[in-house]
Protein backbone atom coordinates (compact mmCIF):
# COMPACT_ATOMS: atom_id res chain seq x y z
CA UNK A 1 0.00 0.00 0.00
CA UNK A 2 0.86 3.09 -0.77
CA UNK A 3 0.12 7.15 0.30
CA UNK A 4 -0.08 8.88 -2.94
CA UNK A 5 -1.81 12.09 -1.21
CA UNK A 6 -3.27 13.21 1.59
CA UNK A 7 -6.60 11.38 0.53
CA UNK A 8 -5.37 8.74 -2.22
CA UNK A 9 -4.06 5.68 -1.92
CA UNK A 10 -2.81 3.01 -3.93
CA UNK A 11 -3.35 -0.98 -3.21
CA UNK A 12 -1.38 -3.21 -4.91
CA UNK A 13 -3.21 -6.44 -4.94
CA UNK A 14 -2.19 -10.27 -5.90
CA UNK A 15 -5.16 -11.51 -8.09
CA UNK A 16 -5.00 -15.50 -8.69
CA UNK A 17 -6.11 -16.29 -11.93
CA UNK A 18 -5.63 -12.57 -13.23
CA UNK A 19 -5.32 -12.88 -17.24
CA UNK A 20 -4.54 -9.10 -17.66
CA UNK A 21 -6.15 -6.27 -18.42
CA UNK A 22 -6.17 -3.08 -21.39
CA UNK A 23 -5.13 0.29 -19.57
CA UNK A 24 -8.18 2.00 -18.92
CA UNK A 25 -10.48 -0.79 -17.69
CA UNK A 26 -11.91 -0.99 -14.08
CA UNK A 27 -12.44 -3.89 -11.69
CA UNK A 28 -15.03 -4.28 -9.37
CA UNK A 29 -14.34 -4.29 -6.04
CA UNK A 30 -16.50 -6.24 -3.32
CA UNK A 31 -16.73 -6.14 0.17
CA UNK A 32 -18.57 -8.78 2.56
CA UNK A 33 -19.39 -7.63 5.91
CA UNK A 34 -19.08 -10.51 8.99
CA UNK A 35 -22.75 -10.76 9.27
CA UNK A 36 -22.68 -10.90 5.23
CA UNK A 37 -23.44 -7.41 4.49
CA UNK A 38 -21.64 -6.74 0.53
CA UNK A 39 -21.28 -3.34 -0.88
CA UNK A 40 -19.03 -3.01 -4.01
CA UNK A 41 -17.78 -0.19 -6.45
CA UNK A 42 -15.45 0.24 -9.29
CA UNK A 43 -12.07 0.86 -9.50
CA UNK A 44 -9.72 2.14 -12.33
CA UNK A 45 -6.85 0.37 -12.92
CA UNK A 46 -3.74 1.65 -12.34
CA UNK A 47 -0.91 -0.48 -13.16
CA UNK A 48 -0.15 -1.87 -16.73
CA UNK A 49 -0.43 -5.38 -17.69
CA UNK A 50 1.52 -8.02 -16.66
CA UNK A 51 1.69 -10.70 -14.49
CA UNK A 52 -1.15 -11.54 -11.36
CA UNK A 53 -0.62 -7.55 -9.88
CA UNK A 54 -3.02 -4.96 -10.00
CA UNK A 55 -2.61 -1.37 -8.65
CA UNK A 56 -6.02 0.12 -7.64
CA UNK A 57 -5.77 3.97 -6.58
CA UNK A 58 -8.30 4.88 -4.50
CA UNK A 59 -9.34 8.70 -3.51
CA UNK A 60 -11.28 8.62 0.27
CA UNK A 61 -14.52 10.01 -0.14
CA UNK A 62 -15.92 11.10 3.12
CA UNK A 63 -19.68 9.68 3.22
CA UNK A 64 -18.23 6.84 0.56
CA UNK A 65 -18.83 3.09 2.08
CA UNK A 66 -16.15 1.37 0.54
CA UNK A 67 -13.22 3.89 -0.10
CA UNK A 68 -13.38 4.27 3.49
CA UNK A 69 -12.27 0.94 4.19
CA UNK A 70 -9.90 0.62 1.43
CA UNK A 71 -7.91 3.55 2.08
CA UNK A 72 -7.95 3.56 5.82
CA UNK A 73 -8.55 -0.23 7.54
CA UNK A 74 -7.33 -2.35 4.54
CA UNK A 75 -4.04 -3.59 5.86
CA UNK A 76 -1.23 -5.58 3.51
CA UNK A 77 -3.00 -9.35 3.69
CA UNK A 78 -6.26 -8.19 3.52
CA UNK A 79 -8.33 -9.90 1.15
CA UNK A 80 -11.66 -8.87 -0.98
CA UNK A 81 -13.20 -9.84 -3.99
CA UNK A 82 -12.63 -8.34 -7.40
CA UNK A 83 -14.41 -9.06 -10.59
CA UNK A 84 -13.08 -7.46 -13.70
CA UNK A 85 -11.24 -6.48 -15.62
CA UNK A 86 -14.28 -4.77 -17.50
CA UNK A 87 -14.93 -2.15 -19.86
CA UNK A 88 -13.77 -2.50 -23.75
CA UNK A 89 -14.43 1.02 -24.69
CA UNK A 90 -12.83 3.49 -22.67
CA UNK A 91 -9.09 2.32 -23.36
CA UNK A 92 -5.54 2.58 -24.18
CA UNK A 93 -5.43 2.13 -28.45
CA UNK A 94 -1.60 1.65 -29.19
CA UNK A 95 -2.27 2.41 -33.22
CA UNK A 96 -4.87 6.09 -32.66
CA UNK A 97 -3.36 7.36 -36.13
CA UNK A 98 -1.69 10.38 -34.62
CA UNK A 99 -1.09 12.41 -31.53
CA UNK A 100 -3.35 11.42 -28.63
CA UNK A 101 -4.58 13.81 -25.90
CA UNK A 102 -5.15 12.47 -22.37
CA UNK A 103 -7.25 15.09 -19.68
CA UNK A 104 -7.56 13.91 -16.12
CA UNK A 105 -8.92 15.98 -13.42
CA UNK A 106 -8.20 14.59 -9.59
CA UNK A 107 -8.43 11.11 -9.08
CA UNK A 108 -9.68 10.90 -12.91
CA UNK A 109 -6.20 10.39 -13.66
CA UNK A 110 -5.62 6.82 -12.51
CA UNK A 111 -7.09 5.11 -15.74
CA UNK A 112 -5.03 7.79 -17.84
CA UNK A 113 -1.93 6.60 -16.26
CA UNK A 114 -2.44 3.18 -16.49
CA UNK A 115 -2.48 4.44 -20.14
CA UNK A 116 0.97 5.74 -19.44
CA UNK A 117 2.21 3.51 -18.27
CA UNK A 118 1.30 0.77 -20.52
CA UNK A 119 2.84 3.40 -23.31
CA UNK A 120 6.02 3.12 -21.69
CA UNK A 121 6.07 -0.49 -20.75
CA UNK A 122 5.37 -1.52 -24.63
CA UNK A 123 8.08 1.05 -25.49
CA UNK A 124 5.28 3.04 -27.39
CA UNK A 125 6.37 6.39 -28.75
CA UNK A 126 3.15 7.68 -29.90
CA UNK A 127 3.46 11.75 -29.24
CA UNK A 128 0.94 11.60 -25.92
CA UNK A 129 0.31 14.74 -23.96
CA UNK A 130 -1.38 14.33 -20.18
CA UNK A 131 -3.22 17.56 -18.95
CA UNK A 132 -3.51 17.10 -15.51
CA UNK A 133 -5.74 19.24 -13.28
CA UNK A 134 -5.86 19.44 -9.48
CA UNK A 135 -5.91 22.05 -6.81
CA UNK A 136 -2.50 21.68 -5.52
CA UNK A 137 0.70 20.22 -6.24
CA UNK A 138 -0.03 18.35 -2.96
CA UNK A 139 -2.62 16.79 -4.88
CA UNK A 140 -1.04 15.83 -7.73
CA UNK A 141 -1.28 11.95 -8.38
CA UNK A 142 1.92 10.19 -8.99
CA UNK A 143 3.85 13.74 -9.06
CA UNK A 144 7.21 11.50 -8.75
CA UNK A 145 6.79 9.09 -11.40
CA UNK A 146 5.24 11.52 -14.14
CA UNK A 147 7.64 14.20 -13.40
CA UNK A 148 10.64 11.15 -14.58
CA UNK A 149 8.00 10.09 -17.32
CA UNK A 150 7.57 13.54 -18.39
CA UNK A 151 11.06 14.02 -18.86
CA UNK A 152 11.91 10.60 -20.88
CA UNK A 153 12.09 12.22 -24.10
CA UNK A 154 9.77 9.17 -25.41
CA UNK A 155 7.11 11.52 -26.80
CA UNK A 156 5.20 12.43 -23.73
CA UNK A 157 4.62 15.82 -22.45
CA UNK A 158 2.53 16.84 -19.15
CA UNK A 159 0.85 19.70 -18.48
CA UNK A 160 -0.77 20.36 -15.15
CA UNK A 161 -2.96 23.38 -14.23
CA UNK A 162 -3.25 23.74 -10.79
CA UNK A 163 -6.72 25.25 -9.61
CA UNK A 164 -6.44 26.90 -6.38
CA UNK A 165 -2.98 26.96 -5.66
CA UNK A 166 0.45 26.78 -7.10
CA UNK A 167 4.12 26.13 -5.83
CA UNK A 168 6.11 29.50 -5.33
CA UNK A 169 8.22 30.03 -9.19
CA UNK A 170 5.18 28.00 -10.31
CA UNK A 171 5.68 27.89 -14.69
CA UNK A 172 2.61 25.92 -15.55
CA UNK A 173 -1.07 26.86 -15.89
CA UNK A 174 -2.87 28.17 -12.77
CA UNK A 175 -6.24 27.68 -13.56
CA UNK A 176 -9.29 25.72 -14.46
CA UNK A 177 -9.19 24.04 -17.87
CA UNK A 178 -11.23 25.74 -20.51
CA UNK A 179 -11.59 26.21 -23.77
CA UNK A 180 -8.67 28.60 -23.77
CA UNK A 181 -6.48 26.67 -22.53
CA UNK A 182 -7.27 23.48 -24.36
CA UNK A 183 -6.87 25.70 -27.58
CA UNK A 184 -3.05 25.98 -26.11
CA UNK A 185 -2.52 22.49 -24.89
CA UNK A 186 -4.58 20.28 -27.79
CA UNK A 187 -1.30 18.59 -29.98
CA UNK A 188 -1.60 19.62 -33.84
CA UNK A 189 -3.44 16.69 -35.41
CA UNK A 190 -4.73 15.52 -32.50
CA UNK A 191 -6.39 11.83 -33.38
CA UNK A 192 -7.65 10.32 -30.30
CA UNK A 193 -8.54 11.79 -26.58
CA UNK A 194 -9.23 10.46 -23.48
CA UNK A 195 -11.10 12.98 -20.44
CA UNK A 196 -11.85 11.41 -16.94
CA UNK A 197 -13.02 13.33 -14.27
CA UNK A 198 -15.80 14.82 -12.50
CA UNK A 199 -18.84 15.13 -14.69
CA UNK A 200 -18.75 19.24 -14.35
CA UNK A 201 -15.32 18.83 -15.50
CA UNK A 202 -15.64 15.80 -18.09
CA UNK A 203 -18.63 17.81 -20.17
CA UNK A 204 -16.91 21.15 -20.23
CA UNK A 205 -13.80 19.84 -21.59
CA UNK A 206 -15.96 17.26 -24.11
CA UNK A 207 -17.39 19.99 -25.17
CA UNK A 208 -15.06 22.74 -25.36
CA UNK A 209 -12.66 20.31 -27.90
CA UNK A 210 -15.88 19.91 -29.67
CA UNK A 211 -16.14 23.26 -30.42
CA UNK A 212 -12.26 23.62 -31.01
CA UNK A 213 -13.23 21.53 -34.26
CA UNK A 214 -12.59 17.69 -33.05
CA UNK A 215 -14.36 15.06 -34.21
CA UNK A 216 -16.79 14.00 -30.95
CA UNK A 217 -16.22 9.73 -31.42
CA UNK A 218 -12.96 10.31 -31.42
CA UNK A 219 -13.13 12.38 -27.79
CA UNK A 220 -13.88 9.53 -25.23
CA UNK A 221 -15.13 10.25 -21.53
CA UNK A 222 -15.33 8.97 -18.18
CA UNK A 223 -17.28 10.58 -15.73
CA UNK A 224 -17.68 10.10 -12.05
CA UNK A 225 -19.61 11.64 -8.71
CA UNK A 226 -21.15 13.65 -7.38
CA UNK A 227 -21.46 10.16 -5.25
CA UNK A 228 -19.37 7.47 -5.75
CA UNK A 229 -18.00 6.12 -2.91
CA UNK B 1 -18.91 -18.39 0.16
CA UNK B 2 -18.04 -14.62 -0.34
CA UNK B 3 -14.63 -13.78 1.59
CA UNK B 4 -15.47 -11.41 4.29
CA UNK B 5 -13.70 -8.53 4.62
CA UNK B 6 -11.60 -7.85 7.68
CA UNK B 7 -12.86 -4.97 9.47
CA UNK B 8 -15.55 -4.00 6.80
CA UNK B 9 -18.91 -3.13 8.58
CA UNK B 10 -20.54 -1.13 5.69
CA UNK B 11 -23.60 1.45 6.30
CA UNK B 12 -26.17 0.91 8.60
CA UNK B 13 -28.68 -1.76 7.17
CA UNK B 14 -32.07 -0.21 7.71
CA UNK B 15 -31.86 3.38 5.52
CA UNK B 16 -32.99 1.44 2.48
CA UNK B 17 -36.02 -0.50 1.33
CA UNK B 18 -34.19 -3.80 0.28
CA UNK B 19 -37.23 -4.78 -1.91
CA UNK B 20 -36.96 -1.63 -3.96
CA UNK B 21 -33.18 -1.72 -4.12
CA UNK B 22 -31.33 -4.66 -6.60
CA UNK B 23 -28.32 -6.81 -5.23
CA UNK B 24 -25.21 -5.23 -5.59
CA UNK B 25 -26.79 -1.46 -5.49
CA UNK B 26 -26.47 1.39 -3.12
CA UNK B 27 -29.59 4.36 -3.00
CA UNK B 28 -28.33 7.80 -3.93
CA UNK B 29 -30.11 10.98 -3.72
CA UNK B 30 -27.82 12.20 -6.73
CA UNK B 31 -28.45 11.87 -10.72
CA UNK B 32 -24.58 10.97 -11.76
CA UNK B 33 -24.45 11.25 -15.45
CA UNK B 34 -22.68 8.36 -17.20
CA UNK B 35 -21.54 9.15 -21.03
CA UNK B 36 -18.80 7.67 -23.11
CA UNK B 37 -18.43 10.82 -25.38
CA UNK B 38 -19.00 14.52 -25.74
CA UNK B 39 -22.56 15.36 -25.11
CA UNK B 40 -24.47 16.25 -28.62
CA UNK B 41 -27.06 19.07 -28.73
CA UNK B 42 -29.73 18.65 -31.56
CA UNK B 43 -31.44 21.88 -32.51
CA UNK B 44 -34.88 20.54 -31.67
CA UNK B 45 -35.93 22.22 -35.65
CA UNK B 46 -33.38 19.47 -36.70
CA UNK B 47 -34.51 16.68 -34.22
CA UNK B 48 -37.01 13.39 -35.55
CA UNK B 49 -37.79 10.54 -34.05
CA UNK B 50 -38.12 7.18 -36.70
CA UNK B 51 -38.97 4.09 -36.88
CA UNK B 52 -36.89 1.84 -39.42
CA UNK B 53 -35.66 -1.65 -39.99
CA UNK B 54 -37.94 -4.37 -40.48
CA UNK B 55 -40.92 -2.26 -40.61
CA UNK B 56 -43.79 -1.65 -43.69
CA UNK B 57 -42.29 1.28 -44.18
CA UNK B 58 -40.66 4.33 -41.96
CA UNK B 59 -42.30 6.33 -39.22
CA UNK B 60 -41.15 9.61 -38.04
CA UNK B 61 -42.08 11.80 -35.99
CA UNK B 62 -40.63 15.43 -35.84
CA UNK B 63 -40.45 17.33 -32.53
CA UNK B 64 -43.38 18.51 -32.56
CA UNK B 65 -45.20 15.76 -33.25
CA UNK B 66 -44.08 13.50 -30.44
CA UNK B 67 -44.76 16.23 -28.60
CA UNK B 68 -48.37 16.34 -29.39
CA UNK B 69 -49.04 12.67 -28.59
CA UNK B 70 -50.68 11.85 -25.33
CA UNK B 71 -47.81 11.49 -22.58
CA UNK B 72 -47.54 9.96 -19.26
CA UNK B 73 -46.24 10.96 -16.13
CA UNK B 74 -44.17 7.64 -15.01
CA UNK B 75 -42.20 7.44 -11.07
CA UNK B 76 -39.80 4.40 -11.10
CA UNK B 77 -36.55 3.42 -9.16
CA UNK B 78 -33.76 3.11 -11.58
CA UNK B 79 -30.45 1.15 -11.60
CA UNK B 80 -27.11 2.45 -13.03
CA UNK B 81 -24.60 -0.74 -13.76
CA UNK B 82 -21.95 1.34 -11.80
CA UNK B 83 -24.04 0.57 -9.01
CA UNK B 84 -25.97 3.50 -8.03
CA UNK B 85 -30.18 3.15 -7.72
CA UNK B 86 -32.42 6.27 -7.38
CA UNK B 87 -35.68 5.94 -6.07
CA UNK B 88 -38.88 7.58 -7.03
CA UNK B 89 -37.57 9.08 -9.84
CA UNK B 90 -40.31 11.27 -11.86
CA UNK B 91 -40.58 11.16 -15.72
CA UNK B 92 -42.83 12.43 -18.62
CA UNK B 93 -43.08 10.86 -21.75
CA UNK B 94 -44.44 8.81 -24.77
CA UNK B 95 -45.33 5.33 -24.44
CA UNK B 96 -43.18 3.07 -26.96
CA UNK B 97 -46.58 1.22 -27.25
CA UNK B 98 -47.83 4.45 -29.21
CA UNK B 99 -45.48 4.50 -31.80
CA UNK B 100 -45.49 1.31 -32.25
CA UNK B 101 -49.04 0.76 -32.54
CA UNK B 102 -49.83 0.30 -36.24
CA UNK B 103 -46.21 -0.58 -37.23
CA UNK B 104 -46.28 -3.32 -39.26
CA UNK B 105 -43.40 -6.05 -38.25
CA UNK B 106 -41.99 -9.89 -37.29
CA UNK B 107 -38.86 -8.23 -35.63
CA UNK B 108 -38.56 -9.47 -32.22
CA UNK B 109 -35.50 -7.30 -31.21
CA UNK B 110 -34.96 -3.52 -31.37
CA UNK B 111 -31.49 -1.61 -31.67
CA UNK B 112 -32.42 2.30 -29.91
CA UNK B 113 -29.99 4.76 -32.23
CA UNK B 114 -29.01 7.66 -30.60
CA UNK B 115 -26.98 11.20 -31.45
CA UNK B 116 -23.51 10.94 -30.94
CA UNK B 117 -23.39 7.08 -32.57
CA UNK B 118 -24.60 5.12 -29.42
CA UNK B 119 -26.98 2.30 -29.22
CA UNK B 120 -28.24 -0.26 -27.12
CA UNK B 121 -30.33 -3.23 -27.78
CA UNK B 122 -33.62 -4.88 -26.26
CA UNK B 123 -35.78 -7.34 -26.77
CA UNK B 124 -39.04 -5.94 -28.46
CA UNK B 125 -41.20 -7.43 -25.81
CA UNK B 126 -39.32 -4.56 -23.03
CA UNK B 127 -40.31 -1.97 -25.02
CA UNK B 128 -43.84 -2.52 -25.38
CA UNK B 129 -46.35 -3.43 -22.70
CA UNK B 130 -46.29 -0.36 -21.09
CA UNK B 131 -42.82 -0.71 -19.97
CA UNK B 132 -40.81 1.83 -22.42
CA UNK B 133 -41.42 5.19 -22.98
CA UNK B 134 -39.45 8.45 -24.85
CA UNK B 135 -39.02 10.71 -22.09
CA UNK B 136 -38.36 14.30 -22.54
CA UNK B 137 -39.53 15.27 -18.60
CA UNK B 138 -37.83 14.67 -15.43
CA UNK B 139 -38.67 16.02 -12.31
CA UNK B 140 -40.89 18.22 -13.81
CA UNK B 141 -38.66 20.08 -15.76
CA UNK B 142 -37.38 19.55 -19.59
CA UNK B 143 -34.89 16.74 -19.88
CA UNK B 144 -31.00 18.41 -18.95
CA UNK B 145 -28.72 17.84 -22.47
CA UNK B 146 -26.16 15.95 -19.67
CA UNK B 147 -28.72 13.50 -18.89
CA UNK B 148 -29.97 12.44 -22.14
CA UNK B 149 -32.20 15.59 -23.52
CA UNK B 150 -34.32 16.45 -25.60
CA UNK B 151 -35.50 13.00 -25.29
CA UNK B 152 -33.96 9.64 -24.16
CA UNK B 153 -35.37 5.77 -23.96
CA UNK B 154 -36.60 4.79 -20.85
CA UNK B 155 -36.79 1.46 -20.07
CA UNK B 156 -36.80 1.19 -16.08
CA UNK B 157 -37.11 -2.59 -15.48
CA UNK B 158 -32.94 -2.64 -17.26
CA UNK B 159 -30.26 -1.23 -16.12
CA UNK B 160 -29.97 2.52 -17.43
CA UNK B 161 -27.57 1.86 -19.81
CA UNK B 162 -30.66 0.67 -21.32
CA UNK B 163 -32.36 3.82 -21.18
CA UNK B 164 -30.76 5.46 -24.24
CA UNK B 165 -29.99 9.34 -23.93
CA UNK B 166 -30.47 11.24 -26.92
CA UNK B 167 -32.57 8.42 -28.99
CA UNK B 168 -33.64 9.42 -32.23
CA UNK B 169 -35.16 6.44 -33.05
CA UNK B 170 -35.57 2.35 -32.98
CA UNK B 171 -34.27 -0.38 -35.39
CA UNK B 172 -36.03 -2.97 -35.55
CA UNK B 173 -34.46 -6.47 -36.59
CA UNK B 174 -34.66 -9.97 -36.29
CA UNK B 175 -31.98 -10.38 -33.73
CA UNK B 176 -30.75 -9.47 -31.22
CA UNK B 177 -27.52 -6.99 -32.12
CA UNK B 178 -25.45 -6.01 -29.44
CA UNK B 179 -24.99 -2.19 -28.85
CA UNK B 180 -22.16 -0.37 -27.61
CA UNK B 181 -21.85 -1.77 -24.58
CA UNK B 182 -22.86 -4.45 -25.25
CA UNK B 183 -20.08 -5.09 -27.63
CA UNK B 184 -17.78 -3.43 -24.61
CA UNK B 185 -18.31 -5.76 -21.93
CA UNK B 186 -21.97 -5.39 -20.92
CA UNK B 187 -24.33 -7.75 -20.65
CA UNK B 188 -26.81 -8.38 -23.33
CA UNK B 189 -30.13 -8.31 -21.43
CA UNK B 190 -29.43 -5.90 -18.31
CA UNK B 191 -31.61 -7.27 -15.58
CA UNK B 192 -30.75 -5.65 -12.37
CA UNK B 193 -32.51 -8.12 -10.39
CA UNK B 194 -30.19 -11.19 -12.03
CA UNK B 195 -27.33 -8.70 -11.46
CA UNK B 196 -26.65 -8.68 -15.54
CA UNK B 197 -24.11 -7.03 -15.42
CA UNK B 198 -21.16 -7.99 -17.90
CA UNK B 199 -20.45 -10.77 -20.04
CA UNK B 200 -21.19 -13.84 -18.39
CA UNK B 201 -23.20 -12.72 -15.52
Amino acid sequence: MRPETDRVKTLGLEVPGWTGHRAGQHVDVRLTADDGYQAQRSYSIASSAGGSRVELTVELIDDGEVSPYLTEEARVGDRFELRGPVGGYFVWDPNPGGPVLLVGAGSGVVPLMAMVRQRAADGDEVRTRLLYSARSWEDVIYRDELERAGQRGDGLEIVYALTREQPPGWTGYGRRVDRELLAEVVPDELALTFVCGPTPFAEAVAEALVGLGHEPSRIKTERFGPTGG
Amino acid sequence: MPIISRGFKGRKRDDAPRDRVPPGQYVTDDFPVLSAGPTPHTPLDQWDFTIVGEVDEVHRWTWDELRALPSETITVDISCVTKWTKLDMVWEGVPVDALLDGVETSAEYVTAFCDGGYTTNLPLADVTGGRAWIAFAYGGEPLEPEHGGPARLLVPHLYFWKSAKWVRGLRLTATDEPGFWESNGYHIYGDPWKEQRYWGD
